[in-house]
């Protein structure tokens, strides 16, 4: 009953319409690659002889040792209380900062500043911040603490100031009719919009930094990260073993801890 | 009351989109401002309470020059002249009862605010004014569990509670069902009536306009064409108003009358 009809084919586009370039791209693509490796140095001699002194720690690391657990705790305790102090006093500091950065609310050289600190924040990893910490305010949890508070306020502050910026400008319009100056404004209209992601990212925060005062201990700046390398300096690898299983069982816990809130208030 | 004169209006280097109105207000009654879209009824409403700043001209309201007031005095010229919005605009997630408060914050401190400690007076008012469009029920419910007639009775609510001396409402049905939209234009009638305060509302429905209002301007693109009651806005004034523009906002496209798309191959056989 139907005229039969001319088969159509289709398929995608190809993202580079231009078959020439498309090609050099690939074969650019895989010179580079096989230059890249190619110029390595991996040395193979050394990467073999090194082969059995890793199975050598690696078997010493069993089984854990928990022995010392006093130690352990010590340093987990300081870690965590890092994680929390720091996560309060960043975010604290990030919501003003905040407001400063969110264009559409703020006038522009107050943006600019605002910007200018998140983007300072975020600029060094916190390693090489709490090595530059550590150098100006000595070892310990101090120097940490405040790598963390740096840390935080530079991821706070950016994705903060994001929701300021999105949030529904009709409801700050309404409560500027009604004669509020920007104070009232900030806390009538701006924060209930944003009180949910503030939340989710204050708990986020501090699951990152409970993980990362583990990494700048390492590096002097106080907490389990300390002791871990100090496990290691001393070839106890069977209790840094021990340490690694209560750091990854404690990352654990607070991810699920902190993912089961997080979705609680969305 | 409310005296505009030579008002004029230009976002940035763009054209002129209100080109020199001048109109009065004098005393109670409800005011409908009609024209098609685009022909600048919101930008004039929201230059009387500086949401938008005039390019030039003077706007009076009960005595005072808003256009050059700036800081905590143009604040207190804000407390006088309320606003509902086509969107509601309610903070959603806080309640009811805060939403309604919330048109007391020119006059509170903000610790005052903070807390929402707010002078008793302002309590009673609010609970008298919910009871009053039959909201007494959802004090503590937040906003955006509402339906939207009953948000835009929260949102009217707020703006009474202003004590303003005027009342600007932009398209303040046009998010509503008709029945609602009938319903939320009686009730700014009515209370316009009883707290004898003048209403400028903007508004799409010519029905409505006529129906509610005392008074009818037409606006075409920024300058008034028409200026008279309700009863002199005959087809005439009508087409005056909206002729050659994008279409009287009543009036629906031509429907798409066959929808030309093969189903062989997709339809169950
Ligand atoms: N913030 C703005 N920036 C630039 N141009 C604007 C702005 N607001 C409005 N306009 C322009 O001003 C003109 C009038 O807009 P206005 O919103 O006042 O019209 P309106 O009569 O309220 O229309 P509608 O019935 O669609 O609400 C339009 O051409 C619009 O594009
Ligand atoms: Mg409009």
């Amino acid at each position: 009953m139907s005229t039969p009809r001319p088969r159509r084919t289709w398929r995608k586009p190809p993202a580079i319409a231009n078959p020439v370039l498309r090609y050099s791209v690939f074969v650019l693509v895989f010179a580079y690659l096989y230059w890249a490796i190619a110029s390595l140095p991996f040395n193979w001699d050394r990467i073999v002889q090194g082969l059995p002194r890793a199975v050598r720690i690696f078997g010493s690391a069993f089984p854990p040792e928990f022995a010392r657990s006093q130690l352990m705790i010590s340093g987990f305790t300081e870690s965590i209380q890092m994680a929390i102090i720091a996560t309060l006093v960043g975010v604290a500091i990030s919501i003003p900062v905040a407001i400063m950065a969110a264009r559409t609310i703020s006038p522009r050289p107050v943006y600019l500043l605002g910007r200018g600190i998140i983007i300072l924040a975020r600029s060094f990893h916190p390693v090489i911040v709490a090595i530059i910490f550590v150098k100006a305010v000595g070892f310990g949890a101090l120097a940490g603490i405040l790598t963390l508070v740096l840390y935080s306020l530079g991821f706070v502050g950016k994705l903060l100031a994001e929701a300021i910026e999105e949030v529904d400008y009709g409801q700050i319009e309404a409560i500027r009719a009604s004669g509020a100056g920007f104070l009232k404004i900030l806390v009538y209209a701006v924060f209930p919009q944003i009180l949910p992601r503030q939340v989710g990212l204050s708990i986020y925060q501090l699951d990152s930094n409970l993980r990362a005062s583990a990494v700048v201990g390492v590096v002097g700046a106080g907490g389990i990260g300390g002791t871990l390398m100090n496990a290691f300096r001393r070839f106890d690898y069977d209790f840094a073993f021990a340490i690694l299983i209560v750091l990854i069982g404690i990352i654990l816990v607070s991810e699920g801890i902190s993912g089961r809130i997080r979705r609680g208030i969305a | 009351m409310l005296k505009i004169t030579d008002l004029t209006k230009r976002y940035g280097n763009g054209e002129l989109v209100l080109k020199g109105l001048n109109f009065e207000i004098e005393g109670p009654g409800l005011t409908a401002i009609i024209g098609s879209s685009g022909a600048g009824k919101s930008t004039l409403l929201r230059c009387i309470n500086r949401l938008v700043e005039p390019t030039s001209g003077r706007i009076v309201v009960d005595g005072v020059d808003v256009t050059t007031l700036r800081g905590r005095r143009l604040r207190h010229s804000r407390r006088a002249i309320g606003m509902i919005f086509q969107g509601f605009n309610l903070i959603d997630r806080l309640s009811v009862m805060e939403n309604v408060l919330s048109g007391r914050l020119g006059y509170v401190s903000f610790a005052q605010a903070l807390t929402r400690r707010y002078p008793q007076d302002d309590v009673d008012r609010a609970f008298s004014l919910l009871e009053r469009v039959g909201l007494q029920d959802y004090v503590n419910k937040r906003a955006d569990t509402l339906s939207g007639g009953q948000r835009q009775r929260v949102g009217v609510v707020r703006a009474l509670m202003q004590e303003p001396k005027i009342l600007l409402a932009d398209e303040p049905t046009a998010s509503l069902d008709p029945k609602t939209s009938q319903q939320i234009m009686s009730l700014t009638r009515e209370l316009s009536d009883e707290l004898s305060l003048p209403v400028l509302v903007n508004i799409h429905n010519v029905h409505q306009a006529k129906e509610f209002s005392d008074r009818v301007v037409g606006l075409r693109y920024g300058t008034i064409i028409f200026d008279g009651t309700a009863a002199e806005l005959d087809d005439d004034a009508l087409d005056r108003i909206y002729e050659g523009t994008a279409g009287r906002g009543e009036q629906g496209e031509e429907p798409v009358d066959d929808m030309a798309i093969d189903t062989r191959g997709v339809a169950p056989s």
